[in-house]
């Protein structure tokens, strides 16, 4: 179980909805966002995920001293590592109890959900595991619940 | 612009390509962004020769970001209560990308109306990359 704390700023909004070709003003012009029905500039449904930028131990961002497991004079950086890394996202979920807004400073809480495993003829033994993220705002109100679900496949997913 | 219960019937539906022959450039962007710096999704040497994958493809939430696009260009900023996709294929880079939402149901709960829609974005071949559904309030 692990508490991270995420400002929510606009510049963060904006390259998060140009990464997605959202050009939607209210993502990025505090000016013509106040014409909009929130009054003023959001975040796009999907930017909570970005809470990633402030776990420090996010294991899917190349750190300081440590080795990483992209390429570099070879095609990895980490011996012997396994051919299926990390796993893949199967599902995600968002609940909105309110919008975020530029100058929120969330505390987000995840804990670990059901875990299940399935078969299949493209990627093998798939093993799936639920979290379960609360962002709660700088008075404490629950603004997004996340439920998200990972995979871990046996072997790279065949794309017959 | 929000919806109006008044105007809308289940079976309604809203279509939008939100990406043309995706570039590898916008998967780092979205990369940067969201902090998500897995190799398979921007590192071609890693994913091919280490991780077995025939090229980098898109993060999941990419496609979802892509397809949350189509969704507030629907039901208008700020409307949204629910949105959950489940990924149902990879998206490579060169993939052309639409996503729709159906009508499933208009309702109201304690005076509020809402729109419950059903997801669908498919690549260039038809084949659906995302599965999912949304609520959003509407007005009446």
């Amino acid at each position: 179980m692990s508490k991270i704390t995420f400002p929510v700023e606009a510049s963060h909004i904006m390259m998060f909805a140009r990464a997605v070709g959202d050009t939607n003003p209210v993502y990025h012009d505090a000016e013509a966002a106040k014409a909009t029905e929130p009054g003023g500039i959001i975040a796009p449904p999907t930017f909570p995920q970005a809470v990633a930028q402030f776990d420090p131990d996010y294991h899917l961002r190349p750190k300081a001293g440590q080795k990483w497991f992209g390429s570099a004079k070879g095609p990895s950086g980490v011996e012997g590592k396994p051919p299926s890394s990390g796993g893949l996202h199967a599902e995600q979920h968002f609940e909105y109890h309110r919008q975020l807004r530029p100058g929120d400073v969330l505390t987000v809480e995840t804990k670990p959900g059901k875990t299940w495993e399935k078969e299949s003829k493209r990627a093998g033994k798939l093993i799936f595991k639920e979290r379960i993220s609360e962002y709660r705002d700088q008075n404490g109100e629950l603004v997004i619940t996340a439920r998200g679900v990972g995979v871990t496949t046996e072997r790279p997913v065949d794309q017959g | 612009m929000a919806l109006k219960a008044s105007a809308l019937k289940v079976g309604d539906t809203h279509s939008e390509i939100v990406v043309e022959n995706l570039s590898r450039t916008q998967i780092v962007q979205y990369a940067g962004a969201s902090g998500d710096y897995n190799p398979i999704h921007t590192d071609e040497l890693y994913t091919v020769q280490a991780a077995g994958y025939p090229s980098v493809f898109a993060h999941g939430m990419l496609t979802m970001g892509l397809t949350g696009k189509m969704l507030t260009n629907y039901v208008g900023d700020g409307r949204l209560a629910k949105f959950g996709v489940r990924f149902t294929n990879q998206v490579w880079p060169g993939d052309t990308l639409e996503s729709k939402a159906t009508v499933a149901a208009i309702r109201q709960e304690n005076g509020q109306h809402f729109v419950d829609l059903t997801l669908s974005t498919v690549n260039q071949d038809g084949k659906e990359v995302v599965s999912g559904s949304a609520t959003a309030r509407i007005d009446p």
